[in-house]
């Protein structure tokens, strides 16, 4: 069985936690010169199985062959010693000191006992070079983009702990298309030279666009390793899923009349909105029966412009109308009063309480609204939690698991239950549907589009322009922190394209 | 059966498992090297009455203070900040008490045409009070400088950690001021059916504090600011009147530790009062499972961990080790406790108990 080419080599890995069996039996294998993808939904075993090949966590049952040699991975350290590395969505770097540093960290050249910073420089900018980017090496790490520290962890990965097993997790899911180009051609180029990767992402363009095989796993079990071009995409889609896409399809017609929208009632008014160097002013309605999708590249000013009209900002300019009132203090707390929601884009810094549980989670904002002495008895607690789990499908044992325990996309639906739970009139959606799977894409997407024919006014904030067109009725493009045009829904996205990037 | 094994892994899994652990073992220590540790006698005092008395009730007595700072220090630390200081408060609430006492600056007064020390021209609930809103005073001080001012909790309580001190002196004109007033010492030193007024007075704060969280949100709201401050924000809690309320709180407890021990040491120290408190409660603290980073806490575990602390101080009082070698001993406590809590040895005792669990499930 033992083939030759492979660097890597898991057989029947199993792992379980409390509750859950997060890997059943499962079977991998990388290739040297390979770029490996893995896919599934969230909570498929994506991440466990990552963690058990890293020694964060130790399987049940299972071996891990290296290079044909079985091996027990004690620790990350040790997986780093055995020259297996991870680069993660978040960049775990410090951005206060140069890229020199951040690279040689650990491994400085020396003279006379202190630092020798023209040959670590040298060094570092050596080690860049092979990735063929242009930085100067001795700036701050925190003055380049997120891709381009993507591309210092990577070489700090190769060079300072001669990595043969390079993982990517989610690296371009705050990455705009040029940036994942050029991590795609760093990619090419270390596959080239005999390193194996794997690559997890939930984007099936990137996928299709790089990698040679496809390890697909649902529920915690091996659905199966495909090469590539033996798979097409839908059925790929279909085997992540485990069930059929006329769901999928049905769905994009769901969209409100032109009539329906006509007698549409004004909940929200923002006149001349704006907040001196974080947004200009902008003028915005929000409608009930509506979704207003806002499309606009990263650092447009999307997440600012839901800032402001759910209060985490004070606008220093114009006025906000909520309910034909004019607003005079701004706090999510007050916010929450008037019925307006906000489901960040943050979801780990700013959303998720990690510690409390998911009944906690759900409750928090419904019960910060009630204040301190309107407390939710347990029984009332309970049934809150238990309706929107069963209402949102939040895969768990229990309601009193802790929410870090859950996959991204329960995390997700948790954050979105406690909006839920308060009622609002107005809910703002700044990129809901970053990091989850298909699946769960597809069900928060049904689900907003369900409140608005509920009589709700809901935000769509998202990057994936084809997931903002298929649930808004008007669409309004941001660019460079200025609201630049508004469409209604039957414009195409070539339209949208040029004006974000400002051609039109 | 199943329901003991039940309530059994509860209990392990719960924050009071490693305090009441290290509480068992301390008294079984004392059971074992000092048989007479337990023994508890009935004296007829002739200020307070008969009453109780023996190591365990010193123990519950001199203990109280602590555990009262403790149970204001743990809702701080939940939050994600600490107080250090809380030993300044206990002088500055001691010396209001004794000043109050002492109207005319420790003069003897004249009450009935008799020169008298015995007595006071503020009535009792006056100087009670005085004391408890100079301490919540400060607590509110301390949360609006962590608060509104956003200071970093230690440095913005360092400085009435040092401040409060000269406060205290200020107040009693740089004396050590000696109290001349029975009923005032009664909170120290009294008995209330064979217990300490002290012990009645942790219970009665404890049930407020708990109340005060657990039935209403504001427990929940801590938790939350502590795991995570900003999601909190965003869930439209007010985080910043959230802290206000835990500083403001811990200021309060502390302050009734000051009139307790005030009341029983007869006097008001600047100096002395409350000296150390602060770290002392923070390891009541840490004892009873709370992260110094915030988060999910325990108020009984905390009391319980400063029982520990105490029930240690009287048994090394006992064993007849002199005085000065007690920081040392406690020092070889904390090295304990803490070794107790990292990360390493929780693991290695948490798998002897599943390997056992798992032999009994096999059994069955």
């Amino acid at each position: 069985m033992t083939d030759a080419k492979d660097i890597v080599k898991m057989l029947g890995i199993s792992k379980s936690f409390p509750g859950v069996v997060a890997l059943d039996s499962v079977d991998f294998s990388l290739r040297r010169g390979e770029i490996h993808a893995l896919m599934g939904e969230n909570g498929a075993g994506k991440s466990t199985l990552i963690k058990v090949l890293t020694g964060v966590e130790q399987p049940d049952r299972g071996t891990i062959e290296l290079d044909g040699k079985i091996v027990q991975v004690r620790s990350p350290q040790h997986s780093q010693e055995l020259g297996i590395s991870t680069v993660y969505q978040e960049v775990n770097l410090c951005t206060n000191i140069s890229i020199a540093e951040n690279i040689m960290l650990g491994r400085e050249p020396r003279r006379f006992g202190s630092i020798h910073w023209r040959k670590m420089n040298e060094l570092a900018q050596k080690a860049i070079d092979r990735l063929n980017i242009e930085v100067d090496v001795t700036q701050p790490l925190g003055n380049y983009s997120v891709a381009i520290q993507q591309m210092v962890a990577i070489t700090r990965a190769l060079e300072i702990l001669s990595t043969r097993v390079l993982i990517l997790d989610e690296p371009t899911s705050s990455l705009d298309i040029q940036e994942t180009n050029l991590l795609f051609d760093v990619m090419r180029r270390l596959k080239s030279e005999g390193i194996g990767i794997i690559f997890i992402t939930h984007f099936l363009d990137q996928v299709y666009q790089i990698a040679d095989r496809i390890t697909v796993l649902r529920n915690g079990r091996l659905v199966g390793t495909y090469d590539l071009c033996s798979l097409p995409r839908l059925e790929l889609v279909a085997k992540m899923l485990g069930r059929s896409l006329t769901e999928l399809d049905a769905m994009s017609k769901g969209k409100l009349g032109e009539e329906e929208k006509k007698g549409k009632q004004c909940l929200v008014e923002a006149k001349g909105l704006g907040r001196t160097g974080m947004l200009e002013p902008m003028d915005l309605e929000l409608s009930a029966n509506e979704v207003l999708g806002i499309a606009g590249l990263l650092g447009s000013g999307r997440t600012e412009l839901a800032g402001l009209i759910f209060g985490i900002d004070a606008p220093d300019n114009g006025s906000l109308i909520v309910d034909g009132k004019k607003v005079s203090s701004f706090s999510p707390n007050e916010s929450l009063k008037r019925g307006i929601a906000l489901c960040p884009e943050d979801r780990k810094a700013a959303g998720v309480v990690g510690d409390l549980t998911i009944r906690e989670n759900i409750i928090l904002a419904l019960q910060a609204r009630n204040g301190w002495f309107k407390f939710l008895t347990m029984p009332k607690q309970n049934e809150i939690a238990e309706e929107y789990i069963r209402l949102l499908g939040i895969v768990t044992p229990s309601a009193e698991q802790l929410v870090k325990n859950l996959s991204g996309g329960n995390q997700q639906k948790v954050i979105l239950a406690r909006w839920l739970a308060t009622n609002p009139k107005v809910l703002i959606l700044d990129e809901p549907t970053r990091g989850i799977d298909v699946g769960a894409k597809a069900e928060i997407q049904k689900l907003v589009m369900q409140l608005a024919e509920e009589g709700k006014s809901c935000v769509f904030i998202s990057s994936e322009l084809e997931e903002v067109l298929r649930i808004s009725h008007r669409v309004a493009v941001l660019r460079d922190r200025r609201k630049v045009a508004e469409y209604s829904s039957d414009v195409d996205d070539r339209t949208i394209i040029h004006t974000m990037a400002g051609e039109a | 059966m199943k329901n003991i094994s039940v309530l059994l892994k509860r209990f392990r899994e719960s924050r009071l498992f490693w305090p009441v652990i290290a509480w068992v073992l301390i008294l079984v220590f004392d059971a074992i090297v000092e048989p007479g540790f337990f023994e508890l006698g009935i004296i007829d005092d002739p200020v307070y009455g008969k009453h109780l008395y023996g190591n365990l009730i010193d123990v519950f007595r001199n203990g109280a203070p602590l555990m009262l700072v403790a149970i204001g220090m743990t809702l701080v630390i939940a939050t994600g900040g600490v107080d250090l200081s809380v030993g300044a408060v206990i002088a500055i609430s001691a010396a209001m008490g004794a000043v109050l006492i002492n109207p005319a600056l420790g003069n003897e007064l004249i009450t009935n045409d008799i020169l008298t020390k015995n007595a006071t021209n503020t009535p009792l609930p006056l100087i009670i009070l005085a004391g408890l809103a100079a301490g919540t005073l400060c607590g509110l001080w301390n949360g609006l400088l962590v608060s509104r001012a956003r200071i970093q909790p230690m440095v913005a309580t360092l400085i009435l950690m040092v401040a409060g001190r000269g406060i205290a002196q200020l107040i009693t004109n740089g004396q050590i001021m000696t109290i001349y007033y029975t009923p005032y010492f009664w909170f120290g030193n009294g008995y209330i059916l064979g217990l300490p007024v002290s012990v009645y007075i942790v219970a009665l704060v404890f049930v407020v504090a708990w109340v005060l969280v657990r039935r209403t949100s504001i427990g929940l709201f801590i938790e939350s600011v502590g795991i995570n401050s900003k999601s909190s924000f965003y869930s439209g809690i007010n985080e910043k009147n959230v802290k206000l309320i835990a500083y403001a709180f811990c200021g309060f407890c502390a302050a009734i530790a000051g009139l307790i021990l005030s009341s029983y040491v007869h006097s008001a120290d600047g100096n002395n009062n409350g000296l150390n408190y602060e770290l002392d409660a923070i390891l009541a603290v840490v004892m009873g499972g709370t992260l110094m980073s915030g988060g999910r806490f325990s108020l009984l575990a905390s009391v319980i961990g400063a029982l520990v602390l105490w029930t240690f101080t009287v048994t090394i009082y006992t064993l007849g080790v002199p005085a000065n070698a007690l920081l040392a001993a406690k020092a070889v406590l904390v090295m304990l406790v803490i070794f107790l809590y990292s990360d390493y040895s929780r693991k290695w005792i948490n798998r002897i108990f599943e390997r056992k669990g798992s032999q009994h499930g096999e059994a069955n």
